[in-house]
């Protein structure tokens, strides 16, 4: 590897030139340097992974560690930032399997499996198109023009998430409005950390009341049940397991709900041939998942060992991120990536990570995305943007991409 | 074709089902369990794609 001067190593992450475009720089260096040394906020190297191959390769070693806690773990947010949401950052740094290598990690996942298989998400489909209705019922009594963000994109992800893990009615509409919190632009630091520690403590206690009474039949329930049998995770582990499941299908499904029905509404020829055929949704959702791939960087991870790849050596220790969408993009893989094309065949993406780390939750964001698109082009086909797509405040300073309000009149 | 497919490899994340339906399917736990090992030719494409997309290596094929 040839020395590189400090000054030469790009920030990340970088600036997007067009809001539905990965940043340029991704496909400069995928062709230069596939493998590149970038700058990460609070000033610590790390790699950044470009490659559609390479992540792929990266993903699935077993020489990369997911702990978030170790020190050279590439992180999103300056020191300053950091020190500011230290109790934010205690809602997500509580252990679950997302942050484990190995053994550890295959039994927290193995004994979650069963809840997601496909046979279980489909059962939940009545339940999510009701949910889905009742959001759209809400949205379409507005006043003009309604947030699509507010009303469909964080409401139908958040009231799945609580039928999932068992959360009751009367404690939905708190539980919504802190997870809102969370990711709202418009709360201050405190604000949010205070709507973290109540969702926290709202979990602590669904979890305890669970584990003290008569198993309930919920995700929650069943996993304490099994737990009980086969002893894998403490209390505080399955707390943190629902923490995760509520932060991980929360923003990431509300972003994709705002960017797909955008593009659509920016792509009317798409949009007609969806609502025309509806066995184009699921290609279609897969196409839009690699093409806005919003985990930019969540799938960061930690060389365990030194790792040849890509022509440099990543020594132990040092910090790797891997961007789904940089390798999403990637012509080699996805000719053209810069096009929507529903018919491509695009199931091979990273949008969900790749590797043992997988996103476990997959099969459901799929049936959110099919059932909520499917039901606003048949039951609005009116749909349409209130301001320009350029013009709506697309979240550039977040972890994971997506846009803060869409406007639309319906 | 031959399969192998690993339940203590399997993370449960469905493509292979997804991919090949006809091929496999998932059990009570949400991890694999082949419909067959010895699928028809016809299916051969599909039981390839499913080895490539499958994210923790769980599958392998021989072709005889
Ligand atoms: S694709 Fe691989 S990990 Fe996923 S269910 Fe099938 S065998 Fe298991």
């Amino acid at each position: 590897m040839t020395e590189t001067l400090d000054h030469d190593i790009p920030s990340f992450p970088m600036a997007r030139a067009c809001p539905m475009h990965p940043p340029a720089e991704y496909r400069e260096l995928r062709g230069r340097e596939p493998v590149s040394r970038v700058r990460m906020p609070d000033g610590q190297v790390a790699w950044l992974v470009t490659k559609h191959e390479l992540a792929r390769k990266l993903l699935a070693d077993p020489r990369v560690s997911a702990d978030r806690l170790h020190p050279a773990f590439p992180g999103r947010l300056t020191a300053e930032q950091r020190a500011a949401t230290e109790r934010v950052r205690r809602l997500s740094t509580r252990r679950s399997m997302i942050h484990l290598d190995g053994a550890e990690h295959g039994a927290h996942r193995k004994i979650l499996t069963g809840e997601f298989s496909l046979r279980r998400i489909a059962a939940l489909r009545p339940r999510v198109q009701e949910i889905v209705d009742r959001t759209i019922d809400e949205m379409l009594a507005a006043p003009q023009p309604a947030d699509l963000v507010e009303h469909v994109s964080q409401a139908v992800p958040s009231l799945v998430i609580c039928e999932l893990l068992g959360v009751p009615h009367e404690q939905r509409r708190d539980f919504h409005e802190w997870a809102g919190m969370l990711v709202s632009r418009s709360v201050s630091i405190r604000e949010r950390a205070a709507a973290s520690d109540a969702l926290n403590d709202f979990l602590e206690d669904l979890v305890t009341e669970k584990e003290r009474g008569e198993p309930t039949d919920d995700l929650i329930g069943r996993l304490i049940a099994r737990n009980r049998q086969t002893p894998v995770m403490t209390h505080d582990e399955i707390v943190g397991t629902a923490v995760m499941l509520l932060i991980a299908g929360h923003q990431t499904t509300a972003n994709m709900i705002s960017l797909g029905v955008v593009a659509l509404l920016e792509n009317p020829e798409h949009k007609a041939r969806i609502a025309a055929d509806p066995a184009l949704l699921s290609p279609a959702i897969e196409e839009m998942l690699r093409y806005f791939s919003v985990v930019e960087n969540a799938p960061a991870r930690v060389a365990t060992e030194d790792i040849e790849i890509g022509g440099v050596t990543i020594r132990k220790d040092e910090g790797i991120v891997v961007s789904g969408l940089a390798a999403d993009w990637d012509d080699e893989v996805f000719e053209h990536p810069d096009r929507l094309d529903f018919e491509r065949g695009a199931r091979h993406h990273v949008a969900f990570g790749y590797g043992v780390h997988q996103c476990l939750g997959q099969n459901l964001a799929r049936v959110e995305l099919e059932v909520v698109f499917e039901t606003l082009l048949r039951r609005v086909p009116g749909l349409s943007l209130a301001v320009p797509a350029e013009e709506l405040p697309y979240k550039d300073d977040a972890g994971i991409y997506g846009i803060y309000r869409v406007p639309v009149n319906c | 074709m031959h399969i192998t497919a690993d339940r203590e490899r399997c993370v449960g994340a469905a493509q292979c089902v997804l991919a090949a339906p006809a091929v496999f399917d998932q059990d009570e736990e949400g991890l694999v369990a082949p419909l067959t090992v010895d699928p028809a030719g016809a299916d051969g494409p599909a039981v390839r794609q499913a080895v490539h997309l499958c994210p923790s290596s769980a599958l392998r094929i021989d072709e005889e």
